[in-house]
């Protein structure tokens, strides 16, 4: 090859081999992944009783906030772009992604959009306090004065996502290698094809958002506020326009993920590839005309009601294509349950209970009951944890032995696996019940009646959160210390170009573009 | 690389699909909404000057109509309606005043902003005269009566019983734009 990595912290600075910059967005997912997830900690430890004990109640609502706002933007996302940046060149038989050094920049900005969200926490009036869905007029009027913070890093944060996405566009339109049809393609280089178009389409309308937001804070504009002409409904419209397509680019690459574990485990090719490429291209185009679901409760005219209904109710049609192909593919397979496999059943069987609730949630009149209640906070736990955090555990799993030549330790796979399995249905079960028994989200402190459920969810959060510092060991100790693997195909069942190049992953692949059959 | 040109144009497609999505944000769905909500009512807000022939009155029906204002965080003048409530049958016309006194020591000039709740009474509420139509200058310690006539449309929903006219009192000496006039 022509020369190796460049030696030092260089390396990663300018980095602009693809795989170097994966990595650097899988740590950095995994760092916000825990930075989240102590902000978690700290909600769930308030909430173990009821009444007043660890925090005030204004840090509360700063720690919900961030909690939000970092595991969306800093954990979930960022994870799913490093897997597109190892992965997607790999699998499609490209030598890198098609534009490096906006690869770098795009990885580059969000340690500092990341840093400027953070930092509102130790500034004079605190940080974010008005929910990750950053309500106007609560985010206007009445925001702290660090709320330009927040602005300029959510900024930050989408351009660094509109950045990646035009990358892998141009990657896979772009750098197939020859014979490699759109519908050769694997599912996850289809997924995130899907999904980078997704992200162009509305983080800027989040930036618009945020936008119209900094204006009426800073400028005098009235585009939230109802006494100057404006409408704070219209800021709810425009965030769901963005938040709606939002848990699709959240989820859609999880499907990829799962389209490429499930076959190799089941020793059989991924049933309806092709009703797999067009029932992901329809939650996509659904996922654009669904958003006022979400707002059922602000006054919409009857006929309005109804059509966010069944349109919301429509995506369950594609979404249950997708997961008919997965138990099919599973189906009379030579199963067997190594770790990426049980977190992707696992996967299977939550995200569709997620999926369930998502459509007792879409029903408007039984809406206005479940609205801001525990019950909406496990159904979008259901399907952000075990739909698109599983997943991505599943991925590392799955590929670590490609990208580090060594084999994780099964037996420590497998307890992350259960404890963690467990753990989230001790913490976001219950809340369904919480949710259905009245209990308000986004609140410090609650009623006597709620007490029970919440210290077992808290229990269950502690583990949950335990079992994921045995993840960071159990990835430490397999680049530091695992089994050697070097076969290129390192799990028998695995199809695809990825597996064709030697084990670990030479620091450039496919110089010259493989032979499609 | 084996082909730029390709490349380049995926680029600059995708980037231009983003721009145009920032200004469809920022440009397109606020006016669009606003159509929207004048059409539908939806959000409370009323319509202008009504000129049309005005509609029977239909004396079966009376309908409460209650008046409210708050003033805008900026906005020192006092602010209140003469009247709290008055009883309308729909299609009378009817005209009530509200008291507004500029208590500061310089020359100002206010802008009223109406809004109508229930929103789906938004669009029967018909104003024939208005001091929200024009600004309302008060020179310092200043004080004015400013006058409202309107009727409720007959056609108003039957399910409304109540309808509260509210408006918020903005200072508009530095920047009278033509605007937020327009928006009434």
């Amino acid at each position: 090859m022509a020369h190796g990595p460049a030696k030092g912290i260089g390396r990663w600075l300018r980095a602009t081999n693809h795989k170097d910059i994966g990595t650097m967005y899988l740590w950095f997912s995994f760092a916000m992944f825990l930075l989240g997830g102590a902000f978690a900690m700290v909600i769930r430890a308030e909430l173990f009783e009821p009444g007043m004990q660890i925090i005030k109640p204004e840090f509360f609502n700063q720690m919900t906030t961030m909690h939000g706002l970092i595991m969306v933007f800093g954990a979930i996302m960022p994870v799913f772009v490093g897997l597109a940046n190892w992965m997607i060149p790999m699998m499609i038989g490209a030598p890198d992604m098609a534009l490096p050094r906006l690869n770098n920049l795009s990885f580059w900005i969000l340690p500092f959009g990341f840093s400027l969200l953070a930092a509102t926490l130790f500034m004079p009036g605190g940080g974010p306090n008005f929910g990750w869905t950053f309500y106007a007029p609560l985010s206007t009027t009445y925001a702290p004065p660090t709320v330009n913070f927040f602005i300029f890093g959510i900024h930050i944060i989408g351009a660094s996502s509109i950045m990646g996405s035009i990358n892998i566009i141009a990657t896979i339109l772009n750098l197939r290698a020859p014979g490699m049809t759109l519908m050769k393609m694997p599912m996850f280089a289809w997924t995130w094809l899907i999904t980078a178009f997704l992200l162009i389409a509305v983080m800027p309308v989040l930036a618009g958002a945020v936008t119209m937001m900094l204006m009426d804070i800073n400028f005098g504009t009235s585009f939230f506020n109802a006494a100057g002409g404006g409408d704070p409904v219209l800021f709810q419209h425009v965030f769901w326009f963005f938040g709606h397509p939002e848990v699709y680019i959240i989820i859609i690459p999880a499907f990829g993920v799962m389209s490429a574990i499930i076959p190799t485990f089941s020793r059989k090719p991924l049933f309806g590839y092709s009703s797999m490429v067009y029932a992901t291209a329809a939650i996509a185009f659904l996922s654009f005309i669904v958003w006022a679901h979400h707002m059922f409760t602000v006054g919409m005219p009857l006929a309005g009601e109804l059509y966010f209904m069944y349109a919301t109710m429509l995506i369950a049609v594609p979404t249950g294509v997708k997961v008919f192909n997965w138990i099919t593919t599973m189906f009379r397979g030579a199963i067997t349950y190594e770790t990426p496999m049980l977190f992707a059943i696992a996967f299977v069987i939550l995200f569709t209970i997620g999926g369930f609730t998502g459509l007792m949630l879409a029903i408007a009149p039984a809406d206005i009951q479940y609205q801001d209640s525990y019950f909406v906070v496990a159904h979008f736990h259901y399907v952000m944890v075990a739909g698109a955090l599983l997943s991505s555990t599943a991925a590392v799993y799955y590929w670590i032995p490609k990208w580090t030549g060594r084999m994780y330790n099964e037996t420590m796979g497998k307890v992350h696996f259960w404890v963690s399995f467990v753990a989230f249905n001790v913490t976001f079960f219950p809340q369904h019940f919480l949710g259905l028994a009245g209990m308000p989200r986004r609140y410090a402190d609650y009623s006597l009646q709620f007490a029970d459920w919440n210290m077992v969810s808290s229990i269950g959060a502690f583990a949950y959160g335990a079992s994921q510092l045995l993840f960071l060991y159990n990835v430490i100790a397999t680049i530091v210390a695992g089994r050697k693997v070097s076969d290129p195909k390192v799990w028998e069942g695995a199809e695809g170009l990825e597996w064709t190049v030697p084990t670990p992953a030479p620091y450039h692949t496919f110089s010259t573009p493989p032979a499609i059959k | 690389m084996v082909a730029k040109n390709p490349v380049r144009k995926t680029v600059l497609w995708s980037l231009l699909a983003g721009v145009a999505m920032f200004g469809f944000a920022m440009f397109v769905m606020p006016p669009l909404y606003d159509v929207f909500c004048e059409i539908t009512g939806l959000g409370g807000k009323t319509g202008g000057r009504y000129a049309a022939e005005q509609p029977e009155v239909d004396q079966e029906r009376v309908v409460k109509v209650q008046f409210v204002t708050t003033n805008n965080s900026a906005m020192p003048w006092e602010f209140r309606p003469l009247t709290d409530a008055v009883r309308v049958h729909p299609g009378e016309s009817h005209k009530v005043e509200f008291y507004a006194r500029n208590g500061t020591e310089r020359d100002m000039v206010a802008q009223a902003i109406p809004s109508v709740t229930p929103a789906n009474a938004a669009q029967y509420l018909q104003k024939t005269q208005c001091f929200c139509f024009d600004q309302q200058p008060l020179k310092a310690g200043a004080e004015a009566n400013m006058p409202v006539v309107f009727f409720i449309d007959p056609a108003l929903p039957p399910s409304v019983n109540t309808v509260t006219l509210s408006y918020t009192l903005f200072d508009v000496t530095d920047r009278q734009s033509a605007a937020v006039t327009a928006r009434n």
